[in-house]
C-alpha cells in the first residue's frame, strides 16, 4: 500500500528499522508508537512512554537496533529491546531548552541532538561509568538546531539553524575513535570547529543532508529555496529560488539528484549539475489523477463569478496525496547513491511510500514512478541527468 | 489613586538591547548602494522609454544601507515608475526580468502596499498579480523572510 492513513494528528517525526518491518513514530503527544506491517496493514506492537513533552525526534540505528528519542522535556532516551520490551536509558543533555532533532552517527557509537538551547549535544557511551556522556557545540550557533546529517566518516555533522546558517562541524570524539583522514571539506577536525558556513540564505534551514560520498551538502531553508555546497578549496555553493511554499527536508537519493518536501505537500525532486554549477527543477512526483470535467451550466458560471469573481471549475481540494506539509523525508531502499524507495510523513497523519525506477534501457534517465491504486506514470519524460556513479 | 506615586521614567528604557544573547544580523558594508537614479528615471519617462526607465529602477537597490532616506527615496523612484505604466505594458516588463528582478520588483510592490496613496493601489495590485504569475508564492515568502530589504 503507497499511502497509509496512520492517524488524524500529525506525525511528529518516524524512523524505520534495519529491514523496514517496523515504524516508529510519534503521533504528537508524548509517546512514541512502534507498528509492525502485517501482510498489507499496520498493527501497533509497542508504545514506548517515558517523555514528559511531545518527542520531536526518533532514529533507529539499523544495526545495533537501538532507537534514541528526544522531547520537548530536554531529555533524550537511548531505547534497547530486551526480549520483547523496549527499556529506555535516559541521556542527560544539559541543555535548558527543548531537543528538537536528533541523529545516530553512522557508526552508532554516538549521537546527535540539536536543540533550542542554541547548541549541538553530541553523546557517547562511556563504558567505565556505564551511561552516555555528551560534549556541547555551542560556537558559533546564535539560535535552534533544526537539523542534523552525519558525514559518512563519522566525525563530520552538518546542521541547519534558525540563524540562517548551515554549517557543517566537526564532532571528533577521541575517547571512541580515530583521528580522521582529511576530507575535501578541510584537514584538522578538532571537536567543535566548523569546516563549513553557508552565506547568503535568508530564511530558516529546515533541512540538510550529506550526499552518499559526504563531498556535497544540501539544505532547504525558508525562503524557499534549495542550496547545494560542494566541499573544496573553496566550497561552491548554488541556490535554487523555488516559486512553491518552503521546503521542509531534503534528502539525496543519487549523488546529483534531491528530492525535497515541504508545505506544498508534495515532493519535487531536483537535479544538481556540478559542472554547470547549477541546481534545476527536476518536476513534482505526486501527479493526480485527471478528474472528468464537467460542463458548466450559464447558472452555474454566473453563481460562480458572483461567489468567487472567478468561472474557474477548479475546487478548493487538495489534489496531491498527503493533505497537508510533507515533514520528513527518509529513505527506504538503497541509501543515498542509489535510492529506490522513499517514504514521506507529514502533518496529514499519514505515510506514503515511494518508488523510483531508474530505467536500465535508456542512459540516463530517471523515472519516478508512485505504485499506488494502478496510477503509473513518468514524470520526467525525456529530462536526462547525469548518472556518472548509477549507470555503472 | 489612579496617579503615580514611583519613578517610572525606567519604563522608557529598551532592555532587550541590553540582552548578551540577542541576534545580532550581520553588518554587510553598504557600499554604492544608494538606490536609482531618480533624474535619469524621470528623463527617460518624460521620453516614453518605460522599460529603460523601468529596468534603471529596479538596478542598485538599497538593500544594505541603513539610512532610510536612500530607501524612500528608491521607494519612490520605483513608485513613478510603476505607476505611470499603462496595464497593457505591465505583462511584457516583467517578463523581461530574471529572477532575481521579479523578488526584487516584489520587494518594491510590497513596500509600496504599506503606504497607499491615490491610486497607486490599483496599479500596485496590477502589477503584483503579473509577478505573482511569473515568481510563483516562492517570491511572496521571499519577501516575507528577507532580513535586508529596501
Amino acid at each position: 500500500m503507497a499511502y497509509h492513513s496512520f492517524l488524524l494528528e500529525p506525525i511528529s517525526c518516524h524512523a524505520w528499522n534495519k529491514d523496514r518491518t517496523q515504524i516508529a513514530l510519534c503521533p504528537n503527544n508524548h509517546d512514541v508508537h512502534i507498528y509492525k506491517k502485517a501482510g498489507n496493514s499496520w498493527t501497533k506492537t509497542h508504545e514506548l512512554k517515558e517523555h514528559n513533552g511531545q518527542v520531536t525526534g526518533i532514529d533507529w540505528a539499523p544495526e545495533s537496533n537501538r532507537i534514541v528519542t528526544c522531547g520537548t522535556d530536554r531529555n533524550a532516551y537511548v531505547w534497547t529491546l530486551k526480549g520483547d520490551v523496549w527499556k529506555p536509558t535516559l541521556v542527560i543533555l544539559r541543555i535548558n531548552r527543548a531537543a528538537r532533532c536528533v541523529k545516530w552517527s553512522p557508526k552508532e557509537n554516538k549521537f546527535a541532538v540539536g536543540s533550542g538551547s542554541r547548541l549541538i549535544s553530541v553523546c557517547y557511551f562511556e563504558q567505565e561509568n556505564d551511561w552516555w556522556v555528551c560534549k556541547h557545540i555551542k560556537k558559533p550557533i546564535r539560535s535552534t538546531i533544526l537539523c542534523l546529517d552525519w558525514h559518512p566518516n563519522n566525525i563530520l555533522l552538518a546542521a541547519g539553524s534558525c540563524d540562517f546558517k548551515c554549517r557543517i562541524f566537526s564532532a571528533y570524539i577521541k575517547e571512541v575513535e580515530e583521528k580522521p583522514a582529511p576530507t575535501p571539506w578541510g584537514s584538522k577536525m578538532p571537536f567543535g570547529e566548523v569546516m563549513f558556513e553557508s552565506t547568503g540564505t535568508a530564511g530558516w534551514v529546515h533541512g540538510v543532508c550529506f550526499s552518499d560520498s559526504g563531498n556535497r551538502v544540501a539544505w532547504a531553508s525558508h525562503d524557499s529555496t534549495v542550496a547545494v555546497a560542494e566541499g573544496g578549496k573553496s566550497a561552491v555553493v548554488t541556490s535554487l529560488t523555488s516559486e512553491t511554499l518552503p521546503l521542509l527536508c531534503v534528502t539525496f537519493i543519487t549523488e546529483n539528484s534531491l528530492v525535497a518536501a515541504g508545505h506544498d505537500c508534495y515532493p519535487a525532486l531536483f537535479v544538481y549539475d556540478a559542472g554547470k554549477g547549477a541546481i534545476t527543477f527536476g518536476g513534482k512526483l505526486d501527479v493526480p489523477k485527471q478528474s472528468a470535467q464537467k460542463g458548466m451550466t450559464a447558472r452555474e458560471r454566473f453563481q460562480n463569478l458572483d461567489k468567487k469573481a472567478t468561472s474557474d471549475t477548479k475546487e478548493a481540494v487538495l489534489e496531491s496525496l498527503h493533505k497537508n506539509s510533507i515533514s520528513q523525508i527518509s529513505l527506504l531502499d538503497g541509501g543515498k547513491a542509489k535510492c529506490t524507495k522513499f517514504c514521506t510523513t507529514g502533518m496529514d497523519g499519514g505515510m506514503a511510500i515511494w518508488d523510483v525506477k531508474p530505467l536500465e534501457s535508456s542512459v540516463g534517465e530517471l523515472r519516478l514512478v508512485w505504485m499506488g491504486w494502478g496510477n503509473i506514470y513518468s514524470c520526467l519524460g525525456s529530462t536526462s541527468l547525469c548518472f556518472d556513479t548509477l549507470c555503472a | 489613586m489612579a496617579r503615580n506615586t514611583l519613578p517610572s521614567r525606567f519604563r522608557g528604557l529598551d532592555i532587550d538591547e541590553y540582552d548578551e544573547n540577542r541576534f545580532v544580523d550581520e553588518q554587510d558594508e553598504a557600499a554604492e548602494q544608494q538606490g536609482p537614479d531618480g533624474a535619469e528615471v524621470d528623463a527617460l519617462l518624460r521620453r516614453g522609454e518605460m522599460i529603460t526607465a523601468f529596468h534603471i529602477a529596479l538596478r542598485n537597490p538599497p538593500i544594505n544601507s541603513k539610512n532610510p532616506a536612500v530607501k524612500e527615496r528608491a521607494q519612490a523612484v520605483v513608485l513613478r515608475v510603476l505607476t505611470s505604466f499603462k496595464s497593457s505594458d505591465i505583462e511584457p516588463a516583467v517578463k523581461s526580468l530574471d529572477r532575481n528582478g521579479v523578488d526584487l520588483l516584489m520587494k518594491y510592490i510590497y513596500r509600496g502596499f504599506e503606504k497607499p496613496s491615490d491610486n497607486s493601489s490599483a496599479i500596485l495590485l496590477q502589477w503584483h498579480e503579473k509577478a505573482f504569475a511569473v515568481g510563483g508564492l516562492g517570491s511572496i515568502v521571499r519577501v516575507l523572510t528577507a532580513r535586508k530589504s529596501v
